[in-house]
């Protein structure tokens, strides 16, 4: 009972210190500081030309399925039926060649990318099958008011920076690395992009006319990795959340390659064909 | 009344807080919360680092079902992958000595099983020694160790798990296997040889786990072979399988005749097209190479695909329980 005055005294301590803190980090009284742009902080540079790599679902990806092969797919009963009325041709006439051009999809077609800043807050990913343009606000980006529904939609990104301190449990315990560096061996590489893409104008997660509805809602992760002998590889974790058309999301990780230019890059229409 | 922090440690002074009045106990605890929340949602949003659990892979992908034996669309085979692949008899795994024979670590990826993962600490600071991938009744244990231990010789012998060391790029565990046995890195259809080197990248996105697999091979493959599996945490783990390899007599023309090896001589396999009659897609696409996993590769296709006649109903929805 007579430890209690310290233990409150203590608690006070600790609050004050934490405020304090919070305090040095926007700094006391002053006025907040600028936010940071999102293209100066980046933890990982994506720009460039990308080419996807395609060692998974080839058969769905490199060409045409059948229709009605919807392996991989989770659909339900109305999503089915949809599919099972898939018409290439009365697509085209709709000029809607674009519909497994979407998002959700896109980045699944065989092509390549081009990544550029096209301002400090705004990523532009451009492929050449299909000709399309993404473009990945970050901030508090919010699409005007009565913006119509697109192939690419709003997409809004965020950068997660690596964690800086590991737990001790997770720390490994590499003596030679923590004598020379005082460090857990963590390299301080890393980071990802998250981006949340809405906003989309109904169209195929697969060229046979799998649909997915207005409603659809997809995330993903960047997640960039240099090897050893300079090669730059990029995976893509996408769930794809559509309960109108899908059972349970639809989760892939397309895999691209960077290459040293854009001599392979060629633009080709959508086809709602091949 | 003890109080028990989440690292084990005890407090009594809050013990003596909270004995002194239950009313002051309460606005502590109150005002702890809050700093802690107001502390957290001023931090940056971190991914997370915990690889720890049972991880239900999505099998969404075509990693390790195929239908057709000679299904080696994407894999991008040397000519001498290729030979080995189109010589190979699944039958062979019936011979008693090789039905307990374990895949290659890359059937992580392909396998139909979880990844169960914990962690192997060093008993005195408890600090991580390595992360631990859990064996299946067909795949090694992956002990991925992350204390710095060196690379061992080339001459050390080869195991069915192999031997694999790990570090932290950011919040991503890369992860590198070498001195793995040959086996088949697409079930019953293309194989990696001992002198192949896996390298795993394990990315948590909050309850999702990304593995990418990139797997390089000087016999077999002209080109890595990058795969990707995306797990999801689970917290019904009763699904994983323990259960032993034990041989059995499964084909008794192997037990008549031990010597007897199966496989196909070249130019003999007797289902090469299968996949040309299921799909209509060309017998060079078929059996992969590198060429074959590029986008301009499609240019080749264009004018000697036709799309299959549709499915016929029934079967797509069977296939899409697989």
């Amino acid at each position: 009972m007579r430890r209690a005055p310290t233990s409150i005294a203590v608690i006070a301590a600790l609050l004050a210190l934490a405020v304090t803190g919070l305090d040095a980090q926007r700094g006391a009284g002053a006025p907040a500081p600028p936010p940071q742009i999102p293209r100066a902080v980046a933890p990982i540079d994506l720009t460039g030309y990308w080419v996807s790599v395609v060692t998974q679902d080839w058969r769905w990806r490199m060409v045409t399925p059948a229709k009605g092969d919807y392996q991989g797919f989770q659909l339900t009963p109305e999503a089915t039926k949809i599919a099972d009325a898939w018409d290439p041709a009365k697509d085209e006439a709709a000029g809607e060649q674009c519909r497994s051009y979407g998002a959700p999809a896109l980045m699944s077609v065989p092509g390549r990318l081009h990544i550029t800043w096209q301002d400090d807050n705004t990523l532009k990913i451009e492929t050449d099958a299909g000709t399309q343009t993404r473009l990945f606000h970050f901030g508090a980006y919010q699409a005007p008011a009565n913006t119509p529904r697109t192939w690419q939609g709003v997409s809004v990104a965020q950068w997660q920076m690596p964690r800086g301190n590991v737990p001790l449990i997770f720390r490994p315990a590499d003596p030679a690395a923590e004598r020379t560096t005082g460090a857990p061996a963590v390299r301080p590489s890393g980071g990802s992009l998250r981006v949340v893409t809405t906003q989309l104008r109904p169209g195929y997660l697969r060229k046979n006319g799998v649909p997915y509805s207005e409603n659809v809602t997809l995330t993903e992760h960047w997640d960039l990795y240099k090897r050893p002998n300079g090669e730059e590889w990029l995976t893509i974790t996408q769930q794809i959340e559509d309960p109108q058309n899908l059972r349970t999301a639809k989760l892939a990780a397309p895999v691209f390659k960077k290459e040293p230019n854009g001599s392979k890059w060629d633009p080709t229409p959508c086809s709602a064909r091949w | 009344m003890t109080v028990r922090r989440i690292d084990g440690w005890t407090s009594p002074n809050l013990q003596s807080i909270c004995t002194l009045h239950s009313a002051l106990c309460h606005l502590t605890h109150l005002i702890l919360l809050s700093t802690v929340a107001a502390l957290l949602s001023s931090t940056p949003l971190y991914a997370q680092v915990d690889l720890t659990g049972t991880w239900v892979r999505s099998s969404q992908s075509d990693n390790g079902a195929a239908r057709e034996q000679n299904d080696l669309l994407g894999i991008p085979l040397s000519a001498d992958g290729r030979a080995k692949a189109l010589s190979y008899d699944i039958a062979s795994l019936s011979a008693t000595e090789r039905q307990c024979q374990m895949y290659p670590p890359f059937y992580a990826i392909t396998g139909p099983f979880p990844l169960q993962i914990s962690i192997e600490q060093d008993p005195v600071t408890q600090k991580l020694l390595g992360w631990k991938i859990a064996g299946w009744g067909d795949r090694d244990v992956t002990m991925i160790w992350m204390d710095g231990r060196p690379p061992l010789s080339k001459y050390a012998p080869h195991s069915h798990g192999g031997f694999t060391t790990g570090a932290w790029e950011g919040d991503t565990l890369t992860a590198v296997t070498t001195h793995f046995k040959m086996g088949d890195i697409k079930r019953h259809r293309a194989f990696s040889s001992d002198r192949a080197t896996l390298t795993y990248r394990f990315n948590r996105h909050g309850d999702l786990l990304t593995v990418t697999g990139i797997l390089e091979d000087p016999v077999y493959l002209a080109e890595p072979y990058v795969l990707t599996e995306i797990f999801r945490l689970t917290t019904n783990p009763n699904n994983f399988p323990l259960t032993a390899c034990e041989p059995i007599e499964e084909l008794p023309r192997l037990h008549e005749n031990p010597a007897l090896v199966p496989h196909y001589l070249p130019g003999k396999q007797p289902f090469i097209n299968e996949v040309t009659q299921h799909y209509n897609i060309p017998l060079e696409a078929a059996l992969g190479g590198p060429e074959t996993i590029y986008p301009e590769y499609r240019k080749k296709l264009k004018d000697k695909y036709v799309p299959p006649p549709p499915v016929p109903r029934g079967r797509g929805a069977q296939q899409q329980q697989q």
